[in-house]
């Protein structure tokens, strides 16, 4: 077999009724691994001889008759920032390379217990921080589609992972756009869910009011199944909220059902922003919409051009802190010979650190200094919330927004790394949504005359994900772009 | 210099240790002296993507005290972090409150002699996170011990309102007898549960002009001895530099100094304040802390009578002395004691002395409060109508207590098999006078003369008396006797 033929959910069914083998979906999972990796480099870890005795352990429970959970012998890779007690966690920095989290995630622990098989952690940015993955500081990756073009990022190993068919699914982790913007690169669904959804506890931290988990899948309705498994309450982060304001949703039970009486807005003037090609492909979308009877309502987001400038006062004030502790006295790099400890902290952080993660330490710690606070993140915190209302009066108006992922699709290799800025612009659509914390999706929706995958970006108001998936399905059940792959699948 | 006058004032800085059972972000178990690193998880750990949770209990056991500190308890509080990079700090920032203290203004009421006291303000308490240890006990490196990261702390902060060392050790022993009476801390001092910073300098007067000395800041001081003492050196060493160079307090010439407890000295440590930038900023890890009114009042009916108080008023309405309510005061257990037995018809100056003479001794001696004796204040209030009516003696009283808290038996029973009781019969104790009197003529003789030998006469006849008696005649009875048979 392949894992190319059979989705997450098909696959669990098939392991499930033993018609499959998860020793099977293993083997797959590393045939396409050993083929295709060396090109893509998308794991920065791998893990075969615990995944081969994971996926007996789980063959063995079945024909025991136990009971297994919902992702029983499905291959899953996880983003290299979430905690595991078995492998590295590096994060892509050369300042964790050797570091062991003597305690792992909950969603890894959630993952688990749900009878995923977790094959491998996935390269990223350093810290998550990124747009294209080039900031790893251990591992390059490429995208499977054209490999002189960089996969996004942060999340680009888990997105070209399940792009070039190396997993059935993955986790990845969104700051700022870090799930949607390399799903849309590679063609493949990405979901962030609402802040508090997911626990962030074992997410190593980049910017903390920001920072959510979510799956990178194939299709809609397994990104639905990771969520439900994912999702819920967590004694151990303060910040996941109570399922008995927002209860957790069976994400996949009611996916077919389409949103009836569905209004979806756009904003055309902050949408005129994309490339043609990216503008043509959300157009196209839209009538999709309208085909399956929903009414298209303008909307305006009157404070959305302050979104990039209040998060990089934000996520980087919050990075800085987070950040601090890599300091080369508890764990991890520490460089060989200081000449007291003040030193112990310079130069291991000197000399571990990549460039974009300094930027980032600097910015925030200049952002947070005495005189400056008011100025800068005080400020960004009041835009947050303009921002956070401006969609608040949007949904009062329509149940989904639509506009695009990125302004562009891939872009080369090198083609940003020497103008941070330009960078951080690329992140136009995705930002504002970690800003408010709501929930939103990219699915593929197109290609571009180069051939490769445009993502339609869905998103909708707080902790409504159970209809925010519905949505997505509506456009997956009425085109074929999820089936498109990339050559390197085969 | 027969014009100079001057006055030291300080301001104090203290850190209490909660007696939670666990820290203060994570479900590690408090410790001292436990092996290093053995009481550490992941969070207190600072490890990359562990998270806090607030310990509920801290934050109430903060509540409590802040209102018994008369401080306004905010309705809104939240968490920042505070950065610095030390070693003993995993997170390289600490978790404290910045802007939005759980408590604000306030008082401590410090006792001073003659049954007055002063009120000291206070500007602020807050709840923190501990830092770890830093241990230079091996060759070229230093060790780092965690065991106390995470730490729950009540920061308290008075406005400079001492002016001598006593009313500097007065606050901090009230402060200590307070967070023991809450039961929010054990305070002790020998496991650094209680930690004083004092910001010192002097006013100084000369010729109708005034001065004031550059602020010193001692820090870390874990003794009311040290503190006391620190506080005295300040005083002296400021006004010698004062006399020496005038230097007088300017932007920027605090200093820190740390205290060496061998030669009792303070040793400088940094010239001049350093202008840190702790760059603090809420904690997105955690959610603010809405202490709602109907939280507020279940916290406030945990609160009791503050010693200061209690010790007033058993000068007042008790008619004890300072020194006597200032030892019932010390612990709640045994003000509560007191109080019951006092309830249960004990006079309270007998039963001061039974308490403070006996009760504690033993209380002392067994490492438990008056509590856990195993009387019940009943039944002491008993034993001191007895000892009131003359049946027993005072010194027997004492014996009969121990007893009681070794046989659990009732006071009488006591007196009765332990021979204790003393004689009140007038005709029988008479009889025994009338023989005394005639066997010692000299001695009577002495009295009726009325010279000098005449106090120590009439002290020989009643031990004579009671001698005979083996020590179960009521003195206050034979000396009625004797007074009238020998006018």
């Amino acid at each position: 077999m392949s894992l190319d033929e059979l989705t997450a959910i098909d696959l669990r069914e098939r392991i499930a009724a033993r018609q499959v083998s998860s020793t099977e979906a293993v083997h797959a999972a590393f045939e396409q691994i050993d083929r295709a990796e060396p090109t893509v480099g998308a794991f920065i870890s791998l893990f075969r001889d615990e995944a081969f005795a994971r996926a007996q352990e789980i063959d063995r429970r079945l024909a025991a008759g136990e009971p297994v959970g919902a992702l029983a012998g499905v291959p899953v890779a996880v983003k290299d920032n979430l905690c595991t007690r078995f492998g590295a966690t590096t994060c892509g920095s050369r300042i964790l390379e050797n570091f062991h989290a003597p305690y792992e995630a909950t969603v890894i622990r959630r993952l688990l217990d749900a009878g995923a098989v977790i094959i491998g952690k996935t390269n990223l940015d350093e810290f998550a921080m990124g747009s294209s993955t080039e900031n790893s500081g251990l591992k390059k990756t490429v995208n499977p589609w054209d490999t002189e073009r960089v996969p996004g990022g942060s999340s680009g190993g888990s997105a070209t992972a399940v792009a070039a068919r190396l997993c059935s699914i993955a986790l990845g982790s969104d700051t700022g756009g870090s799930i949607r913007q390399p799903a849309s690169f590679c063609g493949v669904v990405g979901l962030k869910p609402t802040y508090g959804r997911v626990s962030r506890y074992g997410l190593v931290a980049y910017g903390s009011s920001l920072d959510q988990i979510g799956p990178l899948a194939q299709t809609v309705t397994d990104a639905a199944l990771m969520l439900s498994v994912i999702a819920g309450h967590d004694p151990a982060d303060s910040t996941s909220v109570d399922e008995r304001t927002a209860p957790v949703a069976d994400y996949v039970a009611r996916l077919d059902e389409p949103v009836g009486g569905l209004r979806v807005g756009i904003a055309p003037a902050f949408n005129a922003g994309a490339d043609e090609s990216v503008r043509s492909a959300l157009d196209a979308a839209i009538e999709v919409y309208c085909g399956a009877g929903a009414d298209v309502v303008e909307i305006e987001l009157p404070h959305i051009d302050y979104a990039i400038a209040a998060y990089y006062v934000i996520a980087t004030a919050e990075a800085s802190s987070n950040l601090a502790r890599f300091d080369g006295v508890h764990y991890g790099y520490r460089t060989p010979n200081p000449a007291d400890y003040v030193e112990v902290y310079s130069k291991s952080r000197e000399e571990a650190f990549g460039q974009e993660v300094k930027r980032r330490i600097m910015l925030g710690t200049y952002a947070l200094s005495s005189g400056y606070y008011d100025a800068y993140y005080l400020k960004a915190l009041k835009v947050r919330n303009l921002i956070r209302n401006d969609f608040v009066k949007a949904f009062e108006r329509c149940d989904a927004i639509l506009m695009p992922v990125a302004p562009t699709t891939a872009f080369k290799i090198g083609e940003k790394t020497d103008d941070p800025l330009k960078m951080y612009l690329s992140d136009i659509y995705t930002i504002a949504v970690n800003l408010a914390g709501i929930p939103g999706l990219s699915i593929p929706c197109g290609l571009d005359p180069a051939g490769l995958p445009i993502g339609l970006q869905i998103l909708t108001p707080a902790f409504s994900e159970d209809k925010l998936v519905r949505i997505a399905r509506m456009f997956e059940a009425a085109t074929e772009w999820h089936t498109k792959k990339p050559a390197i699948v085969g | 210099m027969s014009d100079l006058s001057y006055k030291v004032i300080v301001g104090l800085e203290i850190h209490v240790q909660l007696a939670t059972r666990t820290k203060m972000f994570c479900g590690c178990a408090l410790s001292f002296g436990e092996e290093a690193n053995s009481r550490v998880c992941p969070v207190c750990l600072g490890m990359p993507g562990s998270l806090p949770v607030m310990n509920k209990q801290a934050v109430e056991y903060a509540m409590l005290a802040a209102l018994a500190l008369h401080c306004e308890v905010a309705s809104f509080t939240k968490w920042d972090r505070k950065s610095y990079y030390y070693p003993d700090l995993p997170k390289n920032y600490q978790i404290s409150q910045y802007d939005l203290p759980l408590g604000s203004g306030g008082y401590i009421e410090i006792p001073l002699e003659g049954g007055r006291t002063k009120r000291i303000r206070l500007i602020r308490a807050h709840l923190e996170e501990d830092a770890g240890k830093n241990l230079h006990t091996a060759g070229s490196f230093s060790q780092v011990d965690l065991n106390r990261a995470g730490t729950p702390l009540l920061e308290i902060v008075t406005e400079p309102d001492m002016n001598s060392a006593a009313e500097v050790r007065a606050l901090a022993v009230e402060l200590q007898r307070i967070v023991r009476y809450l039961g929010v801390s054990e305070a002790d001092m020998q496991k650094g549960h209680m930690r004083f910073e004092p910001n010192i300098n002097l006013l100084i007067e000369r010729a109708g002009l005034q001065f004031r000395t550059p602020i010193v800041e001692v820090k870390n001081l874990n003794s009311f001895r040290a503190l006391e003492r620190s506080v005295a050196y300040e005083t002296q060493r400021q006004l010698d530099v004062f006399l020496e160079t005038g230097i007088t307090m300017q932007m920027g010439n605090k200093s820190t100094r740390g205290w060496n407890d061998a030669d009792e000295t303070t040793v400088l440590q940094r010239e001049k304040e350093e202008a840190h930038d702790y760059r603090y900023f809420p904690d997105p890890d955690l959610v603010p802390v809405t202490t709602t009114p109907e939280w507020l009042d279940e916290i406030r009916s945990r609160l009791c009578e503050l010693p200061v108080a209690r010790q007033m008023r058993y000068v007042g309405e008790y008619g004890l002395s300072d020194y006597d309510a200032g030892v019932l005061t010390a612990e709640r257990a045994t003000a509560e004691f007191f109080e019951q037995t006092v309830v249960a018809g004990a006079d309270p100056k007998r039963v001061c002395n039974l308490l403070t003479q006996a009760g504690l001794k033993l209380a002392n001696e067994r490492g438990c409060d008056m509590s856990a004796l195993g009387i019940a204040p009943a039944a002491v209030a008993n034993l001191a109508q007895m000892a009131d009516a003359g049946t027993v003696s005072a010194t027997a009283a004492s014996t009969i207590l121990q007893a009681m808290t070794e046989t659990g038996k009732a006071p009488e029973l006591l007196a009765e098999e332990m021979n204790l009781v003393q004689t009140s019969d007038a005709g029988e104790l008479e009889r025994i006078v009338d023989q005394v009197l005639a066997e010692n003529v000299q001695a009577v003789e002495d009295v009726v003369s009325g010279g000098k030998k005449s106090k120590k006469a009439r002290g020989f006849l009643l031990g004579q008396v009671i001698q005979k008696t083996k020590g179960q005649a009521n003195p206050k009875v034979v000396s009625e006797i004797l007074d009238r048979k020998l006018s």
